[in-house]
């Protein structure tokens, strides 16, 4: 060693491991338009496919006569349910347990139902063929209240034998999917009957859509003469598609090659598989050319999976000083016309027993029950874990009105009520085993940071000044502490279509000392590539910026179960992290022959082995690469290679506390924001700028669903918000400014103790908003009103409350 | 979102249109900016075989601002917040366009087709009324004039004829205070309620008021009540409620997205009475 050696810090800060806000390596070709999405791939003879949808929400189909779309020049082929009926595709199941038709059989179930697919030699050909499709249908009456359906005469699905049993347990109501219970009913009851306090009140999360910039979209190609399908698509789980579609179409698993190339947002709506896949599969296989199909903004907003549309109605129950005694919820749940929800096997309503939140309560009980509408099929965790944030937003208004029932500060009726940090880990009356956790410490640094004491005087005052006629503007201050579950999951109890949870990562070191690793997950955005490399970095003592991380290619991936439910880092993160404990296992013996001492004598120093007390002794792991793979070492296999599939032991619990201060116009009903705090713990954080990029970017969603974000209907089934014009997707201009920060506690199972944040942001965010909306007319009597608060439902909150004179 | 086949004409003068006009009459229509008419094509709610454009035609460009204003019809927003000499002789024009869509759209979209367009949610049929401009069509027989409060008929529906083109607008520099006032749901929408005033002053009393509304009914509103109501009043809180309330008279609003009509009554109750307040500020 001489003094040009770096020393210690500076070998590590050369890695980018662990906690380095390193530059997004990906940026480099998605900011200068080098991206490949599904619809930059071309291939040679390559045809188009375009849907003929129903314009009604419940429809009997007559006929329909392809003739004319037949007769134009340019169309190959129109597909209808009579044609995929002797390949058994007209109908495929879903991720939940239920099936759905590919193409409309008999009748339609929602607007936008796929009735035809339209094949032709371009794109404009093929929406002139499917303008051509003559469908006649006879009106049904249309069902688009939950509540209404369980109660109404009419038969949605026709399809489905009223008594027999559903893919969760016995149906109650032709209308009805399941029921789903959880904890002490009548335990439950009786501390509601017994307690000095319970607050009541129906929460209702509307029904929304995660929207990824990038629609859905598919290129299926035939290969006639090999017997291999290639699938490019926008898949949130190539690898589960792959076997989904060796299941439906009867190809063997090994001829199936899904690539997930750039991937422009998924947000849960790229999970699932939908009809335009099967049809272009089946297309291509028919015509032997390469079939592109890709949904236009309506047709996403409209047809591919909506999130949220839960119906919460809750029972809250209190000592008279604020101990919370007991929860109680039944959740109707629209699915609209298939239940194609995309939860684990045994979830149905996913993991919406994580509805006590952050809160030490000791008894509680939920129910919910599915119900079949005239609505898109869907219920996908948009940003968020499973249901999780219809949980969070659950439990974090219920705080809120048992606040109001008490008379006493939001704010310290859930610091008197968290889960103490000596308790973890704890489990819940719901069942789960909240990993670890300090809410208090959390909690007391978010108030002190906005000034919590201050805000809530201002707002006494702006209430008297309010009353004098002195302004026409309330203060509303948002308060949310959230616990997320994360990284599904544990496979013993953690499954889509019976395929475990797991997931992987198999690296390959060069002799040059560079990487390669593959996953089993896939990025749409959240820069896997910057920050697994970075975990594997720390892990195996090379440089991030010396190791390629390569997803979404199930021929060379390992398999997984993709990225969702902020799953990635918490499993396949963990994956990486124990495969590149494999490579270091064997770079020890390694070094240790090279420097011929026995294994137990070295040591890992950061990117080297060193000798035990001797650290001029060592050999980097660069130089322990290349030895791998150029000298003969008795007793170990050439090659430096690991693969690790990763069955976690736990879910994750990252938790945080956000604050939003909001003024509130009650004469225009508009909002300002004018401080957003948020708190995020999420263990051992990896990339702190990648955090920083992934909480603005779930907050942003937060605040779109909160104030405006919406998938509406009308009484005829008809969606009203199918275009960016109605559906709210927030740009810069009505981005608030956010302030973040974090606590750090890792978690004790996961082998560098992360825990997922991508989605914290929205889980936390929606309560902030929503509560700053309801704070702001606290005074004035206000309990409860539905999200989006836009202008005019708050208008109506305001003029509902007298406050228009 | 594909639009059904249509053939491209690209004319280098007026006469060239027209005469394309005449020749496919219904079939035919002129685009501008594109960025009303071309998302009906795609939508497939406007079917154009055959698509004419504006865009080579020179004498459509341009802005003469002095005591008479003349913005020739493929003038772009962005040309009219750009404009220095005009956000002098009419700053009204550059407020209420800087409040319309977004950048990227007022790059595009022009005066012609914002006010030929008929859409009850375009500005720019409102701004005009207030100024009380006057539209310049050309047809097979020549210019004629049309006020721009005589130009609305109903949604879509205007008294221009089907062979005739806009060239241009013209009105009077105003004079006095002004305000353009809009109430949306975020960036790149329409207006859910808004409100452009002109107001001018002798001494501490209005002498001349001018009050238009847009999307509030089928067509813009020109509120000859409300605005006649002003002139001679001090315009206390107490004027500005009589407009206000002659205003809620003359509208007619739809529910939509935005809201019920109750609101929009409201909404567009505070942003006229904020408008008139601003423009009286300034007047
Ligand atoms: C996202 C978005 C947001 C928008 N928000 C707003 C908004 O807030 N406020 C607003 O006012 N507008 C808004 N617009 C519309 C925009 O301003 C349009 O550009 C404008 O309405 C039409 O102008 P254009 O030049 O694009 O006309 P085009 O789309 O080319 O034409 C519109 C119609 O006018 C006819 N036309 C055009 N020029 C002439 C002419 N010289 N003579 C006769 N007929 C003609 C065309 O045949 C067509 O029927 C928005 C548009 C978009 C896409």
């Amino acid at each position: 060693m001489n003094d040009m050696t770096p020393d210690r810090n500076e070998r590590q800060a050369n890695l980018k491991g662990l906690g380095s806000s390193r530059k997004r390596v990906e940026d480099l070709r998605f900011t200068q338009g080098k991206g490949n999405y599904v619809d930059d791939i071309k291939l040679e003879g390559m045809l188009h496919g375009d849907f003929v949808r129903s314009p009604y929400a419940h429809a009997r189909i007559k006929s329909i006569n392809t003739d004319a779309a037949m007769a134009l020049d340019g169309v190959l082929a129109v597909l209808t349910a009579k044609d995929l009926e002797p390949l058994g595709l007209h109908w495929m199941p879903t991720l939940a347990g239920d099936k759905q038709m590919v193409l409309a059989d008999g009748k339609v179930l929602f607007q936008g139902q796929e009735v035809a697919y339209v094949v032709a030699k371009d794109r404009y050909i093929a929406a002139d063929g499917a303008e051509l499709v003559e469908v006649e249908y006879e009106e049904l009456p249309v069902l688009v209240d939950p509540f209404e359906a369980l109660k109404s005469d009419v038969v949605l699905r026709e399809d489905l034998d009223p008594k027999a049993d559903g893919a969760h347990g016995p149906r109650k109501h032709h209308n009805h999917i399941f029921t789903w219970e959880v904890g002490e009913k009548e335990a439950t009851e009786q501390v509601l009957d017994s307690s000095d306090v319970v607050a009541e009140e129906m929460v209702y999360y509307h029904r929304t859509h995660p929207c990824p910039l990038e629609t859905c979209g598919c290129v299926a190609s035939m290969d006639k003469v090999n017997g291999k399908l290639t699938l490019y698509g926008t898949f949130q789980a190539p690898h589960a598609i792959r076997t989904v579609v060796s299941l439906i179409s009867g190809l063997e698993e090994h001829n199936i090659r899904v690539i997930s190339p750039d991937i422009g947002g998924g947000f849960g709506n790229k999970v699932g598989a939908y009809p335009g896949y099967v049809c272009s599969v089946v297309a291509s296989i028919v015509t032997g050319l390469p079939v592109k199909w890709v949904e236009d903004r309506m047709e996403n907003l409209m047809t591919t999976a909506f999130a949220r549309d839960y119906w919460m109605k809750g029972k809250i129950s209190a000592t008279k000083e604020g101990k919370i005694t007991g929860l109680w919820c039944h959740t109707t749940a629209d699915h609209g016309g298939f239940d194609a929800c995309a939860d684990p096997t045994k979830f149905p309503a996913g993991f919406m027993n994580i509805c006590t939140g952050s809160y030490d309560i000791p008894t509680a009980y939920l129910a919910v029950d599915g119900v079949y509408t005239n609505k898109a099929p869907g219920g996908v965790a948009y940003r968020c874990s499973f249901r999780v944030t219809e949980a969070a937003y659950f439990i974090e208004r219920m705080i809120e009105v048992l606040a109001i029932e008490l008379n006493m500060d939001a704010a310290e009726l859930r610091r008197i009520n968290f889960i103490k940090q000596d308790q973890f880990p704890y489990t819940s009356a719901l069942g789960w085993e909240y990993d670890s956790g300090d809410y208090h410490t959390a909690w007391d640094k978010a108030l002190v940071a906005v000034g919590y004491d201050d805000l809530r005087k201002e707002q006494a005052q702006r209430v008297e000044d309010f009353k004098a006629g002195k302004t026409r503007k309330l203060l509303g201050i948002g308060l949310t502490h959230f616990t997320e579950i994360v990284g599904a999951g544990p496979v013993k109890n953690c499954d889509i279509l019976g395929l475990g949870m797991f997931d992987s990562c198999e690296i390959r070191i060069h002799p040059t000392g560079s990487a390669i690793a593959r996953l089993g997950t896939i990025s749409q955005g959240q820069g896997h590539a910057t920050t697994f490399a970075q975990i594997l970095a720390s892990e195996i003592g090379l440089p991030a910026d010396s190791i390629t991380i390569e997803e979404g290619d199930t021929d060379t991936a390992p398999y997984g179960l993709g990225t969702y439910g902020s799953r990635s880092t918490p499993v396949a993160g963990a994956a990486t992290a124990m495969a590149g404990r494999k490579i270091r296992a064997k770079a020890q013996m390694i070094a240790a022959y090279m420097l011929e001492v026995h294994d137990d004598d070295v040591e890992f120093d950061v990117d080297r082995f060193v000798v035990k007390g001797a650290p001029e002794r060592f050999k980097t792991m660069k130089e322990i690469a290349f030895a791998a793979y150029n000298q003969a070492i008795p007793g170990i296999e050439p090659g430096l290679e690991a693969v690790s599939y990763y069955d976690p032991p736990n879910m994750t619990y990252p938790f945080g506390a956000y604050i939003c201060v909001m003024e509130i116009d009650v004469d225009t009903g508009e909002h300002e924001i004018r401080q957003f705090y948020a708190l995020d713990d999420c263990g051992t954080r990896i990339n702190p700028m990648i955090i920083e990029g992934q909480v603005h970017g779930g907050l942003t969603e937060a605040l779109a669903i909160a104030m405006g974000q919406e998938i509406a209907y009308d009484n005829m089934g008809n969606v009203k918000t199918g275009t960016l014009m109605d559906f709210f997707l927030p740009t810069a201009w009505e981005t608030p400014n956010y302030t973040t920060d974090h606590t750090t506690t890792p978690s004790p199972h996961h082998p560098i103790g992360a825990k997922g944040v991508g989605e914290s942001p929205n889980v936390g965010g929606v309560p902030a908003f929503s509560n700053a909306v309801h704070d702001a007319f606290r005074a004035f009597g206000l309990r409860q009103v539905h999200m989006p608060h836009d202008h005019w439902r708050i208008w109506k909150t305001a003029n509902d409350l007298g406050l228009h004179g | 979102m594909i639009p059904a086949a249509f053939d491209y004409h690209r004319p280098n003068d007026l006469n060239g249109v027209i005469s394309l006009l005449q020749e496919h009459g219904d079939d035919a229509r002129v685009i501008a900016g594109g960025h009303s008419l071309i998302p009906l094509m795609k939508l497939r709610m406007a079917e154009v075989p055959h698509l004419i454009d504006l865009q080579s035609i020179s004498e459509l460009t341009g802005i003469d601002s002095g005591s008479t204003i003349r913005i020739g019809a493929m003038t772009t927003q962005a040309d009219i917040i750009d404009n220095a000499s005009l956000a002098s002789s009419a700053p009204i024009l550059k407020e209420a366009s800087l409040q319309i869509a977004d950048p990227q759209v007022r790059y595009m979209g022009t005066v012609g087709g914002n006010v030929a367009n008929g859409d009850p949610g375009n500005d720019m049929p409102g701004l005009m009324q207030c100024l009380d401009a006057t539209f310049i069509l050309r047809g097979p027989n020549g210019e004629r004039e049309v006020k721009a409060r005589d130009f609305y008929h109903a949604a879509y529906m205007t008294e221009r004829e089907d062979d005739e083109v806009m060239v241009a607008v013209t009105f009077d520099a105003p004079k006095g205070g002004y305000a353009y006032e809009k109430q949306k749901r975020k960036i790149g929408d329409y207006a859910t309620a808004a409100a452009a005033v002109i107001i001018s002053k002798d001494g501490s009393t209005c002498k001349e008021a001018s009050i238009a509304m847009t999307n509030l009914s089928d067509t813009p509103v020109f509120c000859a009540a409300a605005s006649d109501s002003l002139i001679g009043t001090s315009v206390s809180a107490e004027d500005i409620k009589n407009a206000v309330n002659s205003m809620i008279d003359a509208i007619d609003p739809a529910e939509d997205n935005r809201g019920p009509v109750e609101f929009k009554k409201h909404a567009a109750a505070v942003v006229l009475s904020r408008a008139i307040e601003r423009a009286w500020q300034r007047a």
